[in-house]
């Protein structure tokens, strides 16, 4: 993030070239139109091969024969099928865009409100906050769904606390790389600490286990439910706060100008954030880098205005979750790598890409 | 031409104004140091009022707390005769456009997107973009002169045009009242000129202006209404030509110099500027780059 007096010279942007700049404004709305039509067909696509794929023993073909109810060349559809897609398949598939939304809307919210392109709950510590207050609620012997939900809620509360009394340090809220770094001693301390809590408790230990690598597999429909509610009211909120988030980009005192009231909107934004994490995390376990990565590429197609980006957040990160878990049951089938490691393998390189560009861009 | 909504009659004025830092949120400066005590001040309405004085006078502080970025400690701002502080943020964001001195947008916003932002007082959560909206930013952008670059992104303009843009934003807030802090300062001369023009156009529309302003010779030729301070006080105001005296700029800024008349417009010019040589303009320079530092 740089400021400057207005008027100072500025080096041209380096990493947002904007592809249309200078095209005349109906094409360039055009353009997006365009693209978001094609993100919605790859989304739509990737939840059909969501369905067709999985680890098992049921191919695509076969359920592809059972989905549209007659037979395929040499495959038919069976029972076994039908029951591996309405019980698995689709409702991991249906778990998996509600957790990418959720992570991709919380990644752009958290970084207009840090002004910080690399504020991503899981990279600082919010996600980890969500993990460690579930670990917390099943030593104490707690094991209910709901529960989970409002607890993780509760954690991802506290983690994104420490975020902003960090990024309130001068020298921390100034610098984003140093901001990330303060994250990741929070992730690490409370990871530390939730070892800590299995080892001396093994029921807990065993329930939460293959919960705590970030996984959607065997996610049921119940788990959708108990997020729903705070789904909803976090789309609520992020509809009123989207434009005076979007004035905040242009600094505090001009959105003041514009008759908004920052703290009020940052506290809703954050808000926001903690309950889409805490329910992401409730459903899927901690999963890092959707975050990150989604509010990026979500820029790079429709600019820095965040009521855009907040759009594109919706359907490209259903998009990155889908197939990283489509990934993750592929790769080392008839197991299942855990969703976090896939993620992690996308994130990393942007996490670099932007670190290294040599300006950050502003937000 | 500019639209005009409202007819205007003294608009803004401040009584017995006291504005400082480390108050109110969260402790921000440690000092209770007061940038601004007792302060009077009435604008005259449909004209270009420049407020100039030595670096840390409090120029700028006096112009967040007329447009409400700062409460005051005593005293009140009334906008059209209404305590300032009773009136809603969006409403007031109606009634008077601020442009801080330092703005930052982010990268790749392009003109026209810039210009859309000065809507957002008009708009409501059922109240998204309208028609009315589309033909007020195309005027704000032929007002400010940048129609030609409404697409072009902000940071790949010139200082003068991006100014003019955040202007213009200021202008699509369609407000009888505009305040800008600084709109000149980092610009080079040809810069400097094209936003005071545009806002000698403004005024030309009926907006009453307020600026701040560094330079004294473009003060003097640009405003109708000169306010100079000198730590926190007012020390003269009225029109620039019966304003600026020897004296006052020895005041001010511990100068000596001889004024001239601009031979065209009549307005004041100074040449031959020197330090004045007295331990009392010395004494005042420190006083003021002190006040600078806290208020800064």
């Amino acid at each position: 993030m740089t400021r400057h007096p207005r008027g100072g010279s500025l080096a041209p942007g380096i990493i947002n070239q904007t592809p249309a700049d200078g095209a005349p404004r109906g094409e360039r709305r055009r353009a997006l139109t365009v693209t978001v039509m094609w993100l919605i067909a790859a989304l739509a696509l990737l939840c059909l091969t969501s369905l067709l794929i999985g680890a098992g023993e049921v191919g695509p073909l076969t359920s592809l024969a059972t989905l549209v109810g007659h037979p395929i060349g040499a495959a038919t559809g069976s029972d076994e099928a039908r029951f591996v897609m309405t019980e698995l398949r689709g409702p991991r598939t249906l778990v998996g865009l509600a957790v990418g939304a959720s992570l991709g809307i919380a990644g752009a919210l958290l970084q207009a409100v840090a002004r910080n392109p690399l504020a991503e709950p899981g990279l600082l510590g919010v996600s980890a906050g969500s993990a460690f207050a579930i670990a917390v609620a099943l030593v104490l012997g707690a094991s209910a769904a709901t529960l989970r939900v409002s607890v993780a809620q509760l954690g991802a509360v506290c983690g994104c606390a420490f975020v902003l009394g960090a990024s309130r340090l001068n020298a921390v809220g100034q610098d984003p790389i140093r901001l990330v770094l303060t994250g990741a001693v929070l992730s690490g301390l409370l990871g530390a600490l939730t070892s800590l809590l299995l080892l001396m408790d093994q029921r807990a230990a065993d329930e939460i286990r293959f919960w705590l690598v970030g996984s959607l597999a065997g996610r049921r429909l119940a788990d959708l439910q108990a997020i729903l509610p705070s789904l909803a009211l976090a789309a609520t909120i992020t509809l009123t706060i989207a434009r005076p988030l979007s004035a905040l980009a242009l600094g505090e005192r001009v959105a003041v100008g514009l008759g908004h009231h920052p703290r009020r909107v940052r506290l809703l934004a954050i808000a926001v954030v903690a309950m889409l994490v805490g329910a992401a995390t409730a459903v899927a376990g901690p999963i890092a880098f959707v975050g990150l990565v989604v509010p990026f590429a979500a820029r790079a197609i429709a600019g820095p205005d965040i009521r855009r980006t907040l759009w594109l957040a919706l359907i490209l990160g259903p998009m990155v979750v889908i197939a990283a878990d489509i990934v993750a049951r592929v790769v080392v089938a008839p197991s299942e790598l855990s969703l976090g490691v896939i993620t992690a393998l996308i994130g990393a390189p942007v996490l670099i890409a932007v670190v290294r560009s040599r300006r950050l861009p502003t937000l | 031409m500019m639209p005009t909504h409202h007819p205007t009659s003294a608009p803004l004025s401040a009584h017995d104004l006291e504005l400082g830092y480390g108050h109110g949120n969260a402790g921000r400066g440690k000092s209770q140091h007061s940038v601004i005590e007792g302060l009077n001040i009435s604008l005259p309405a449909g004209q270009v009022t420049a407020i100039v004085g030595p670096n840390g006078c409090g120029k700028s502080t006096l112009l967040a707390g007329l447009a409400r970025l700062h409460a005051p400690r005593r005293g009140a701002v009334h906008l059209d005769g209404q305590d300032i502080q009773h009136i809603p943020a969006k409403e007031l964001a109606r009634r008077l456009a601020l442009l801080p001195q330092e703005t930052h947008a982010p990268e790749g916003l392009t003109v026209a997107e810039l210009i859309r932002f000065g809507r957002q007082p008009h708009q409501g959560f059922l109240q998204q973009w309208s028609r009315e909206d589309a033909r007020v930013v195309e005027s704000a952008l032929a007002a400010a002169n940048l129609t030609a670059l409404a697409d072009r992104t902000l940071d790949a303009m010139s200082g003068g045009q991006r100014q003019r843009a955040w202007i213009a934003m200021a202008i699509a807030q369609q407000t009888p009242l505009l305040l800008l802090d600084e709109p000149t300062s980092a610009l080079d001369l040809g810069h400097q000129l094209e936003v005071f023009e545009l806002v000698r156009s403004l005024a030309a529309a009926g907006k009453t202006v307020v600026i701040v302003v560094h330079d004294l010779d473009s003060a003097c030729r640009f405003a109708d209404h000169l306010v100079a301070m000198q730590a926190g006080r007012i020390i003269a105001e009225g029109r620039p030509k019966d304003v600026v005296t020897t004296a006052l700029l020895r005041e001010l800024y511990g100068i000596d110099c001889t004024l001239l008349s601009d031979p065209v417009t009549g307005s004041p010019i100074l040449a031959n500027m020197r330090r004045a040589a007295t331990p009392n303009a010395d004494n005042g320079m420190q006083a003021s780059s002190q006040a600078c530092v806290s208020g800064a």
